[in-house]
């Protein structure tokens, strides 16, 4: 079906971006475009998924391309769409957090983190709406360039060097991910993402598709698995709500979500099998799940801790698309949209504290949640769902995924199931203490009788977008086919296994 | 005979008399001759816009001059490569003479203004001149006259100027003296300097010694010209020191007019049957240029000074070129890719050495670790800077991603697997340099002066005539990002392609 619709979707953010820099000088109308282009960006996205409900994708072809059998457009299926909304859901909540968040602290350069946002928005989105790999790949390097302003906003020598990090890691993995799509298309004539898998890959020879994938595999170096996460957690001297957003949804989601892509859309289940391919990137995502929960224990920076847990959440999603088994990969598709709510809300809880008291080890949070109740509710309630303890979303597709690897017809499916619980069990080490910290634990220093129980929290502008993420992560569990998430999943594994 | 076919001998005739023209007119009045040379190029870009309508829709144009008939005579040929350069050195040239009115004023004394002006019209006629001939010695002859005026126009900055200019003049003559060597022995063997005659006797006497020995030669003199490393050491102190205008006009276009002698020579004189008659000769050509890529970008790694470092990031996109040309025989995206760096890097140093002249007048900056800042004080001319070097590093949606999604596709389809890696990791390299100065100009801590009087003094705007050539090079390597990926440029590549006598089409 032909609908202007994605690229409108995709000049949202452009136009806010040329509407921000000349209304430099007006911060109420330079932050109410942002508002504007989220809530728009939104809307259009939820307004095509009835359409591909109805078991149709939304075509829009910019323009062909030199090389035959190429062209530069978007295709919106239910895969994709799941993404997006994701993305454009969280951004709209998170520009309204942005704006307490950024005044309070009385940051600088506020303009250029604006414009930079709106730009690592339109990557996220393209990335989501694209057709092709090529495609994919402008808008993937469109995500690197401009998350670079905002991972260095402080200006500090520790950003810039974070920063420098940053690319070091993910401009290489732009190269390889460039040389992946070349040579697909070199081999098969076609970038395209077919539900299945593109069916002349199996032609080429067993070795260069091997080495093919591990190409792919580090050129979605933003999906952050081991051992080329180290990038993510430096990546957190940005400002919270650029971690927020793009590092626990837009940036390493759409790594994940290109590795979904690959394994799905481009190699396809039977070739996985055939390649034993599903079997190292399980491995890979078991060591990621496992090794990242470790380090998540050992931080004391709350936001490093969320960073490490976003490494090893990310691999429950890669571990559940290699599974290949239609639970594993409809867990998988779940965790987007949910551990993209319930990350969000921590990261946002984090960014609350450090605003309101100043806070950034969990050591000194002690008694916080007394002065700060509705920040660290909303914090419980998302890292229960991180857990995967119902009632919050986590256990949707924590469940799905225990299924999909008990399904797997192979020995090592148990091994993944233990994997599973295991790193849950770790996330329990990991959150618990948190709760636990900020609850019950006595202020270490004698607090002057004023300070006592005294409700202290962030601004409102703040507090109202954390909340209602969590209040999501709790709708999602009752009712799933919010946004239409669950009817897509249920499309998007119908189109990959051939409508089983 | 349609009137476009006689735009050929009119662009290179007026463009020589205007520019003697201009010397008398200069006496008069000193501001003269520079809206003589505009006027005069902004007439060239309109007569080569026909010439190319002309050359994609009713075919190449050949002009025998005086009517002589060739091989006696001489004969100016536009196809559809001369016409797609010409257009590039037209619209750089009238680029960089907007962009020098106020830059000139400011590096140069007045009393050279006028001579100046008349030199950069020679030096235009010049590269029009190589751009449109089919005549081996002809070409010659254009060739010095771009040479000699280059010479010219760098000394003319003077004082550290002139040690490079002086080491330019001696391998550029080197140079010369190798390419007229050649084109000697290629007459004492085949009797004819007109390169379609030529084409058609040389596969006979392909063993002989004598036509080998006047490739290489020919080759060599030009890829000195070129800069082609390892024949470059005397461009990065010429760069440095040259006019900004001088060294923004070398760095696109003259640099690419001289590659482009060599372009015809593997294409139209000796053919790629020569190329392939060798074994290996093109793996040489690809290795070199693979060096040349990773070479240059190292170097640039180690410089402080901007104007150096883009000099040795020209000698390494020069490979780029070179690359694509070596991969061609197997491959036609090879050629492909040359003929879109030849605009890309046109338009992208461009616009570099445009800002980074911009940068020294405006706040006398040239060392690249005094840039604190920079993004605040002169927003256009580091926002145009930072397009430009995003389409050096080849980030999409840009146009120097296009080159590299080319020349990539062109080593997979030649099964030349090492060149990918090479591309690529130039790519990175480039990041490493170019994201230093972006660095700098944008997000290094910098103190605001404190003296108000100082900052009025020194916050005068850029004028517009310098802004606006940097703004348009810098939207168009977007604008021209985008339509390379599109199949607009189908058409022009086919004919290429075919004029060049590749054998295939896309």
């Amino acid at each position: 079906m032909e609908l202007m619709t994605p690229l409108f979707v995709i000049l949202c953010p452009l136009i806010a971006a040329a509407l921000i820099l000349p209304s430099r000088k007006h911060p109420n109308l330079r932050e109410g475009w942002t508002i504007a282009a989220s809530a728009a960006t939104f809307l259009l996205v939820l307004s095509m998924a009835p359409e591909i409900l109805k078991g149709e994708t939304i075509n829009f072809i910019l323009f062909q391309s030199m090389f035959k059998g190429v062209y530069i457009g978007f295709k919106v299926d239910a895969f994709g769409e799941i993404f997006a909304i994701t993305a454009s859901s969280l951004w709209f909540l998170v520009s309204i957090y942005s704006i307490g968040y950024m005044r309070t602290l009385k940051e600088h350069a506020q303009t250029r983190y604006y414009f930079a946002f709106c730009f690592a928005i339109l990557g996220a989105m393209g990335v989501a709406l694209s057709a092709n790999l090529v495609t994919m790949f402008i808008f993937f390097e469109i995500i690197t360039v401009s998350t670079y302003p905002l991972v260095i906003h402080e200006q500090t020598p520790e950003a810039l060097r974070a920063g420098h990090k940053y690319l070091a890691y993910l401009m290489p993995a732009g190269a390889f991910l460039l040389f992946g799509i070349m040579t697909t298309y070199y081999l098969t004539g076609t970038t395209d993402f077919t539900p299945g898998g593109i069916k002349s890959l199996a032609n080429a020879s067993q070795l260069v598709a091997i080495a093919l994938f591990f190409t792919f595999l580090l050129g979605f170096m933003k999906a952050a698995w081991m051992p080329f996460h180290s990038w993510l957690p430096t990546a957190m001297v940005a400002p919270t709500p650029v971690s927020a957003l793009l590092h626990a949804v837009a940036v390493v989601k759409a790594g994940v979500f290109g590795i979904v892509r690959i394994v799905c859309y481009v190699y396809g289940v039977d070739l996985m099998h055939e390649l034993n391919l599903w079997l190292i990137l399980a491995i890979i995502a078991s060591f990621t799940m496992i090794v990242g929960s470790f380090f998540a224990i050992a931080q004391d920076d709350l936001k490093k801790r969320l960073a490490y847990s976003t490494i090893s959440q990310l691999s429950y999603i890669i571990l559940g698309a290699s599974l290949l088994t239609e639970n594993g990969i409809r867990g998988a598709m779940l965790h987007i949209p949910f551990h993209g709510y319930m990350k969000i809300t921590l990261f946002l809880c984090a960014g609350a504290i450090m605003v309101a008291t100043g806070k950034r080890k969990i050591s000194e949070m002690a008694g916080i949640g007394k002065t700060m109740p509705v920040t660290m509710l909303a914090f419980s309630i998302a890292a229960l769902g991180m857990i995967g303890i119902p009632p919050v979303a986590g256990f949707i597709s924590k469940f799905y995924l225990c299924l999909g690897a008990w399904a797997v017809e192979s020995p090592y499916g148990m091994i993944f199931l233990a994997v599973i619980l295991i790193s849950s069990l770790l996330d329990v080490v990991y959150f618990f203490p948190i709760i636990y910290t900020a609850f019950f634990k006595k202020p270490a220093g004698e607090i002057s009788a004023s300070g006592e129980g005294k409700i202290k929290e962030a601004p409102l502008l703040m507090v109202v977008p954390l909340t209602i993420t969590a209040i999501f992560s709790i709708i999602f569990f009752v009712y799933p086919n919010m946004f239409y998430i669950f009817d897509l999943v249920k499309m998007a594994i119908g189109d990959i296994f051939g409508g089983v | 005979m349609l009137l476009a076919e006689q735009f050929p001998v009119l662009i290179v005739g007026l463009s020589m008399f205007m520019a003697y023209t201009m010397l008398l007119a200069g006496y008069l009045n000193r501001r003269l001759p520079f809206y003589m040379t505009l006027a005069m190029n902004s007439l060239v870009l309109i007569l080569s816009l026909f010439i190319l309508n002309h050359v994609l829709t009713v075919g190449p144009i050949r002009y025998w001059q005086g009517g002589w008939r060739p091989p006696w005579g001489i004969e100016y040929v536009v196809d559809a490569m001369n016409a797609y350069l010409l257009i590039i050195v037209v619209s750089m040239v009238i680029l960089g003479l907007i962009y020098s009115k106020r830059n000139v004023e400011y590096e140069i004394e007045a009393r050279k203004h006028a001579t100046f002006y008349v030199l950069v019209q020679l030096m235009a006629a010049g590269l029009y001149g190589i751009t449109i001939t089919g005549d081996l010695f002809n070409m010659f002859i254009w060739l010095e006259i771009a040479s000699l005026t280059a010479y010219a126009l760098i000394a003319v900055a003077g004082g550290r100027a002139l040690r490079p200019a002086y080491n330019y003049v001696i391998m550029g003559s080197i140079g010369a003296c190798f390419y007229i060597f050649g084109v000697c022995w290629l007459y004492s063997v085949t009797g004819t300097l007109n390169m379609a005659d030529m084409r058609l006797l040389l596969p006979l006497v392909y063993d002989n010694k004598a036509v080998q020995m006047a490739f290489a030669m020919m080759v060599v003199g030009v890829m000195i010209k070129a800069y082609i490393f390892p024949l470059h050491l005397w461009q990065p102190d010429v760069y440095t020191y040259a006019p900004s205008t001088i060294s923004s006009m070398m760095a696109s276009v003259h640099v690419k007019v001289m590659f482009y002698i060599l372009l015809r020579m593997f294409y139209s004189v000796f053919t790629l049957g020569f190329i392939e008659h060798f074994i290996g000769l093109d793996m040489l050509i690809c290795w070199v240029a693979a060096i040349a890529i990773l070479v240059g970008s190292i170097w640039a790694i180690k410089q402080r000074n901007l104007k150096r470092m883009l000099a040795y990031s020209s000698i390494s996109q020069m490979g780029y070129i070179l690359l694509g040309v070596g991969l061609s025989p197997l491959s036609p995206w090879g050629l492909v890719g040359a003929v879109a760096h030849i605009l890309n890097h046109a338009m992208g140093k461009g616009c570099l050495f445009m800002s980074a002249g911009a940068f020294a007048q405006q706040e006398g900056l040239r060392d690249i670790r005094n840039f604190e800042g920079l993004g605040k004080k002169m927003p256009y001319a580091s926002a145009a800077f930072t397009i430009a070097a995003l389409s050096m590093i080849g980030i999409p949606p840009t146009a120097g991603f296009a080159s590299k999604l080319f020349l990539i596709l062109a080593s997979l389809d030649a099964a030349q697997y090492p060149f990918v890696a090479v591309l690529l990791l130039s790519g990175l390299l480039n990041l490493v340099y170019f994201w230093r100065v972006i660095d700098q100009m944008y997000f290094a801590k910098h103190e605001e002066p404190k003296d108000a009087a100082e900052v009025k003094e020194k916050g005068k705007a850029l004028p517009l005539s310098m802004v606006a050539p940097m703004l348009i090079l810098a939207s168009l390597c977007i604008i021209m990002g985008i339509i390379w990926l599109t199949d607009i440029p189908l058409p022009l590549i086919n004919h290429i392609l075919s004029n060049l006598r590749m054998g295939v089409t896309l």
